[in-house]
């Protein structure tokens, strides 16, 4: 008889390593973003005291696809210790990339009613651009969101980290990479706007951009991207690949040493936080009705960082928590108390890296771990998970 | 991972915010100031909603808005164009204001548009700007391209202005230059100048360095009498005028004539080598009238109350006049109508008039939403202030499509 | 009977009035109020041909926007009192109407002129050379008598070259072929470009008929333009120095504390910012207490900005950054959080509009290399500054006992603590110097571009880049880094535009540091990686 070894589950590692509590917050999360708020915004009327107004709705899609990009970024600082400071560059280049569409799909309502978008039309151009053709298709456009920022990480990254640079340096050029990208993106020649950027959309595969429903089903895809990446990242950290990486973040020479090629690794990595970005910056352009080059300013980069670290690096819920509370607070603050904005996300920053640098995600399970240790012989499923991962 | 319960509690946090605020008072109307108070444009923006507040203070003063006291709405868009359409929103859906007073560059203009028009807000757009643009819901109470830029150029083109052949426009890179230096190409085509004699010149936002750009200048200068026309943004004219004074480029042989430099953005340069250079508003500090000389002292003395920074030195601008001028205009369309709603208010705009502390009686047109403004050329002086060295007889009427671009024709009117 | 004897008196007090003192005609002046430009200049030139130092005085007051007028008299406005024009008497009581006279530039630019023709006349050499280069085409035909007349009564050589010159312009636009193939020979000496311009007109058939003419206008072109390509490398190539020595300014500091502790301060920017409000808050301070001493205020302000930001960097690095020296990632972000609340603290106390920071007047104008090359005198101080800081700072580093600490510690920081250098001592204090710096660069800064709450940001992607470029902890790579990026910079801006410079700039670095990751000067030896 033979005897042929248990066949190795794609998913057992993943659901193994996630408690049911996780599932459960994954289920209602997404009975929240799909049912709940749906219901609330379009269903209540304006008047009752439970309706979700369009306002809010805008605010938590867009808040939604912040969590993903500090989701992706925390897939490779917290799990492979690379720490980007251009991260915006990706995100705004899905973002461009989708908005090519929705400016096609303005179509002739635009200020001066041509073919062309308002912003070609007073720089005197008579046509599109090569790299405009074929945007009108959303299929196109959906695989440039995907390629266009894929293929630059793709490429960066191969040249950076083929000559081994790494830590503070790595994160010095991709802020200039973000910065030139910025400038190119300034200059209306280059065809995107220019300072204008991308705005007065009106449309999105038909559907009216401003109408309830489709601001609905936003939030509601913004959502489903954020659990997906939730749900796909977290299966790439506790498979054998996370746990190279993990070695990567902690001693790579050692790990080269071994034999391992860590290239493909950060390059692969590097690559999927790139697209996941991307995605995320493709959702918030419709969202917000308008993309422009500060997205790729080096100080919204840094934010990115700091909102990973403020929900806890290296575990990437709480990333998004930290991307839902700073974006919360600025928010409030730019209302209540436009002056101390700037002063609180300052003290922020260094009261994080000084006293918190685990974040609140890790603060709590620092906390939890140190109370379930004075019961001796409780289950701690926190280091269960440990246990399978590491 | 139970603090997946977290997200559920943030998710939660936010549905909270929904939550419309209690009830509005009955004797109060709210209005929104969505002005820039950090970031880059604070330096432009915060002297705009200090009019504001002290507009609505005076108003109030005098008994408010049909019995009711105005309120101010405050919010800062810290010069970020996607906030400045959030900011838009909160305010007009969860504040519930009737009006809102703001913007200054075209960008956040543009960006807070599908804004106002989704939920039928009402805009008061205060900023000199490029035109090609005609929204129901907004009143420009600032200068189109033919009530600044055209004038300007038609003054320097004159014996007076040093009879300019040859024309530099020099800009930053964005729309409102870009419109600007089209709309000024096919005037000066229409002139007979031409494109040898025109050199048209972008650099970024933020540009300092300008030393190869004056080199420039001087060369084409070179070619005959030439005129600079700059459309610079902000910060970066310092150092460009800066640059212009070390090449020792007077204003006598090339005069630069800026469409964004008001006497706030003179505050932070030795105007020294600057004296004799030129600037084209529709307001300026040192106009000697009775209305203009209680502003600049309303304003001071508020400034003064405020405590803000530089108070004994404040100065006053065009779009400080415009805000000044939009509230009132405003106020009075309210009275007029007997009502808030931004469709009454709208219709009751037209032909509002206001004796403006431009010394001239300003009219907002019945069709196409624009103030009808004075023009007057000023060059600066070493103290900071303008000499007024023409300006036009009566206000004109803006023409917020250029009749120099091609396809406006049809589109003059609301 | 006493007329007699006093007559000698009289006569020889009549006699030694010098000429021209007789008091300016009240008719000619009132030409100056009046409405319409062309009167004006018409009044103008009249008044310069009747000469004479009172004149100058009135056209000087005319450009200073100083000249009023009060029922058709002229007077000058002296600050304290009112002088009348055509007498030259104060007045005892300012009248009640009295208008200020205002000119555009048209009329400026003929007072101007008017003025620099008199001032020929006058008896300081430097005032008529400085007259003289002010004259530049601004000679009309009927001012010419005046204009030989100041040719033949000058001395000095160079003074009539320049006149020689001015003439030559002036007789292009005569109707006898003769003068004008004179005016063209003569226009062969000059360099700038308006002479250029003039020459190239001539040398057109279409503005020139005569052939010999023609002839000598090409040959006086081709002269000119050889001059002013020199010129114009001069020129490039000091804009490029220039620029060089700020971003060395700005870039040094960041070097030295990027050396020794390996953090990258993201509120480098900021220091730079407070260098330069020390110096509005000292050239405040001046105006206030010391008006006559303002041209001084920069000197005083220097040891001002260097302690401002000394004791900011001291303050940073005990608080915020020794904790996180061996964390380079988090110092980044935690420098960064210092940088927002610095730039918020600076809105909060000076406002968020830029302040005015005015050049002393030794340093405002330039020295003039060639007609078309003027080097300005601020950025002429600023190399010069930038080279005395970087000599201060080489001294520091290699004969002060500080300085070997710390360069113990930049080469191998556990060594050092070993054989008993106090590492975090040399580390606060070599970190305020790095920060001192800044505030010198600020502070040189201020003198040139803006000074607001975010210039810092402007200057710090620059400073990383020439850190990165150069090499950690080396002097000499980032002052090779520095000039190399600001010459390099400034050349390509002449042919591409400065955004494109400026990515083309960027992406150099970027690729340059994959291939050569230590920098320009690596250093030497085993790199353990930490």
């Amino acid at each position: 008889m033979e005897v042929r070894p248990p066949r190795r589950s794609l998913l057992r590692p993943v659901l193994a390593a996630t408690p049911r509590a996780g599932w459960w917050g994954l289920a209602s999360a997404a009975a929240i973003a799909f049912l709940v708020v749906p219901a609330l915004h379009l269903l209540v009327p304006p008047s009752s005291p439970l309706h979700v107004s369009d306002y809010a709705v805008a605010v938590a899609g867009k808040i939604a696809c912040y969590a993903t990009v500090a989701v992706a970024l925390d897939l490779i600082w917290g799990y492979a210790g690379i720490l980007s400071l251009g991260h915006g560059l990706f995100f705004a280049l899905g973002g461009y990339a989708f908005g090519m569409y929705l400016m096609r799909a303005i179509g002739h309502d635009g200020v001066y009613q041509s073919d062309l978008p308002d912003f070609m039309v007073f720089l005197d151009w008579k046509a599109y651009p090569w790299y405009w053709r074929g945007t009108e298709h959303p299929g196109w456009a959906l695989a440039l969101v995907v390629l266009v920022p894929g293929i630059v990480a793709f490429v960066f990254g191969w040249f950076a980290f083929r000559s081994r640079v790494r830590g503070v340096y790595f994160s010095i050029i991709t802020q200039a990479l973000t910065y030139a990208a910025m400038l190119l993106f300034f200059r209306n020649d280059t065809g995107f706007g220019g300072n204008n950027g991308f705005t007065d959309f009106k449309r999105i595969f038909g559907f009216p951009v401003a109408a309830p429903g489709t601001r609905v089903a936003l939030f509601a895809a913004s959502v489903l991207v954020l659990l997906v990446t939730l749900v796909v990242c977290r299966w790439l950290v506790v498979s054998r690949f996370g746990r190279v990486l993990r070695a990567i973040r902690d001693g790579e020479s050692r790990l080269v040493c071994l034999g391992y090629d860590t290239l493909w690794y950060k390059l692969l990595v590097w690559t999927l936080s790139a697209v996941l970005c991307a995605i995320a910056g493709a959702l918030y352009v419709p969202q917000v009705g308008i993309i422009n080059p500060s997205e790729m300013s080096p100080a919204n980069s840094i934010e990115i960082a700091i909102w990973v670290a403020v929900g806890g690096r290296g575990t990437l819920v709480g990333a998004a928590l930290g991307a839902v509370l700073v974006n919360l607070a600025k928010s409030w603050f730019t209302q209540a108390m436009p002056e101390l904005w700037l002063f609180f996300l300052g003290f922020l920053f260094v009261a994080v890296t000084l006293f918190v640098p685990d974040g609140v995600v890790g603060l709590v399970r620092k906390v939890r771990r140190r109370r379930r240790a004075q019961v001796p012989g409780a289950a701690d499923p926190d280091r269960a998970v440990e246990e399978v991962v590491a | 991972m139970r603090f997946r319960l977290s997200t559920l509690a943030a998710l939660a946090a936010l549905l909270a915010l929904a939550l419309p605020i209690a009830a509005r008072s009955e004797d109060t109307i709210k209005v929104g100031i969505l002005h820039s108070l950090s970031g880059t444009m604070a330096i432009s923006e915060t002297a705009l909603k200090e009019t504001a507040l002290m507009t609505i203070a005076e108003i109030n003063a005098a008994g408010g808005v049909m019995g009711k006291k105005l309120v101010p709405v405050v919010v800062d868009p810290a010069s970020n164009w996607p906030l400045f359409a959030e900011k838009a929103r909160q305010l007009i859906s969860q504040d519930k204001v009737a009006v809102v007073f703001g913007c200054w560059t075209s960008v956040s203009r543009k960006s807070v548009l599908p804004v106002f028009s989704e939920l039928n807000g009402l805009l008061f757009y205060p900023v000199q700007y490029e035109g090609e643009e005609l929204e129901k819901n907004v009143f420009y109470t600032g200068a189109a391209p033919n009530q600044q830029a055209i004038p300007a150029v038609e003054y320097l083109m004159s014996p007076d202005g040093g009879g300019a052949k040859r024309f530099f426009l020099l800009g930053t890179d964005y729309v409102y230059p870009r419109t600007t230096n089209k709309i000024l190409r096919a005037f000066l085509h229409s002139k007979g100048v031409q494109d040898k004699d025109i050199a048209e010149v972008y650099t970024p936002f933020g540009h300092g360095d300008y030393q190869t750009i004056v080199a420039n200048i001087k060369q084409f200068a070179a070619g005959g009498k030439t005129a600079v026309i700059s459309t610079i943004n902000g910060d970066s004219n310092v150092p460009f005028y800066k640059e212009l004074g070390n090449a020792g480029l007077k204003a006598t042989d090339v005069p630069v004539v800026a469409f964004s430099v008001g006497e706030e953005e003179l505050r932070g340069v030795d105007t020294r080598p600057l004296v004799g250079h030129l600037a084209a508003w529709n307001y300026f500090m040192s106009l000697k009238n009775p209305e203009n000389a209680a502003f600049v002292q309303k304003y001071r003395a508020w400034a003064k109350k405020r405590n803000l920074p530089n108070a004994d030195k404040a100065v006053t601008n065009d779009p400080m006049e415009a805000t000044y001028v939009g509230i009132h205009m405003w106020k009075q369309a309210v009275e007029k109508a007997h009502s808030t709603a931004t469709d009454k208010v709208i219709a009751a705009m037209a032909g509002q008039t206001f004796n403006a502390p431009s010394g001239f009686v300003l009219t907002m047109d019945p069709t196409n939403h624009h103030l009808h403004k004075p023009v007057f050329i000023g060059e600066i002086r070493a103290d900071g202030q303008f000499n007024v060295v023409w300006k036009t007889r009566e206000p004109i009427r803006a023409q917020p499509w250029s009749p120099f671009i091609t396809g406006n024709e049809s589109k003059q009117n609301m | 009977m006493l007329l007699p004897r006093l007559l000698p008196l009289l006569a020889l007090a009549l006699a030694a009035r010098p000429a021209g003192a007789a008091s300016l005609d009240p008719a000619l002046l009132k030409g100056l109020a009046a409405e319409d430009s062309g009167d004006k200049i018409a009044a103008i030139r009249a008044l310069t041909l009747a000469g004479g130092p009172e004149a100058a005085t009135v056209l000087q007051a005319l450009a200073d926007d100083r000249l009023q007028v009060s029922r058709e008299r002229i007077l000058i406005d002296e600050g304290d009192r009112l002088r009348d024009a055509a007498t030259g008497e104060p007045l005892a009581r300012a009248p009640g109407d009295v208008e200020a006279i205002t000119i555009n530039n048209r009329v400026r630019r003929v007072a101007e002129g008017s003025l620099a023709l008199l001032r020929l006349f006058d008896a300081s050499r430097s005032v008529r050379a400085q007259a003289a280069e002010a004259l530049g085409g601004t000679v009309t035909p009927e001012l010419l008598p005046l204009l030989e007349r100041a040719l033949a009564e000058e001395k000095v050589r160079a003074i009539r070259e320049t006149l020689e010159i001015v003439r030559a312009r002036t007789q292009l636009g005569s109707s006898e072929p003769a003068l004008r193939l004179a005016a063209v020979k003569a226009l062969g000496a000059g360099g700038t470009l308006a002479v250029r311009s003039l020459l190239a007109g001539a040398a057109d058939p279409a503005g020139e008929p005569d052939a010999a003419v023609r002839k000598a206008a090409a040959a006086s072109l081709a002269a000119v333009d050889r001059r002013l390509l020199l010129a114009d490398a001069v020129n490039r190539t000091f804009s490029g120095l220039s620029l060089g020595s700020i971003l060395l300014l700005a870039a040094l500091g960041l070097a030295i504390t990027y050396g020794i502790m390996g953090v990258i301060n993201m509120a480098h920017g900021e220091l730079l910012m407070i260098g330069a409000y020390a110096g509005y808050a000292v050239q405040s301070l001046f105006r206030a207490r010391f008006p006559g001493g303002h041209d001084w205020y920069v000197v005083a302000a220097i040891p001002v900005a260097f302690g401002a930001a000394f004791v900011v960097g001291v303050a940073m690095e005990r608080a915020v950054i020794r904790h996180l020296y061996r964390r380079p990632l988090e110092s980044l972000l935690a420098t960064w959080g210092l940088s927002l609340v610095l730039i918020q603290a600076a809105r909060v106390s000076f406002g968020a509009q830029n302040v005015q920071v005015a050049n002393p007047s030794w340093m405002s104008g330039g020295v003039t290399l060639l007609p078309s090359a003027v080097l300005p005198w601020n950025r002429l101080v600023i190399v010069g500054f930038s080279l005395a800081v970087l000599a201060a700072t080489w001294l520091l580093l290699t004969r002060t006992r500080l300085g070997m600490f710390v360069r113990a510690v930049t080469q191998n920081r556990a060594m050092a603590g070993c054989v008993g250098v106090p590492t975090s001592r040399v580390d606060t204090l070599a970190f305020g110097l790095g920060a001192g710096i800044a505030g010198l660069g600020g502070l040189a800064l201020s003198q040139i571009s803006n000074v607001g709450p975010e210039m810092g940001q402007l200057y710090i992607v620059d400073s990383f880049m020439v850190v990165v470029l150069g090499g950690v902890g080396q002097l000499a790579g980032a002052v090779l880094a520095a000039l190399g990026l600001g010459v390099a910079s400034k050349f390509l801006e002449g042919v591409t535009g400065a955004v494109v410079a400026k990515i083309a700039v960027l992406a150099f670095v970027v690729v340059f540091i994959q291939r050569r990751p230590q920098g320009l000067f690596a250093p030497k030896g085993r790199a353990v990686e930490s």
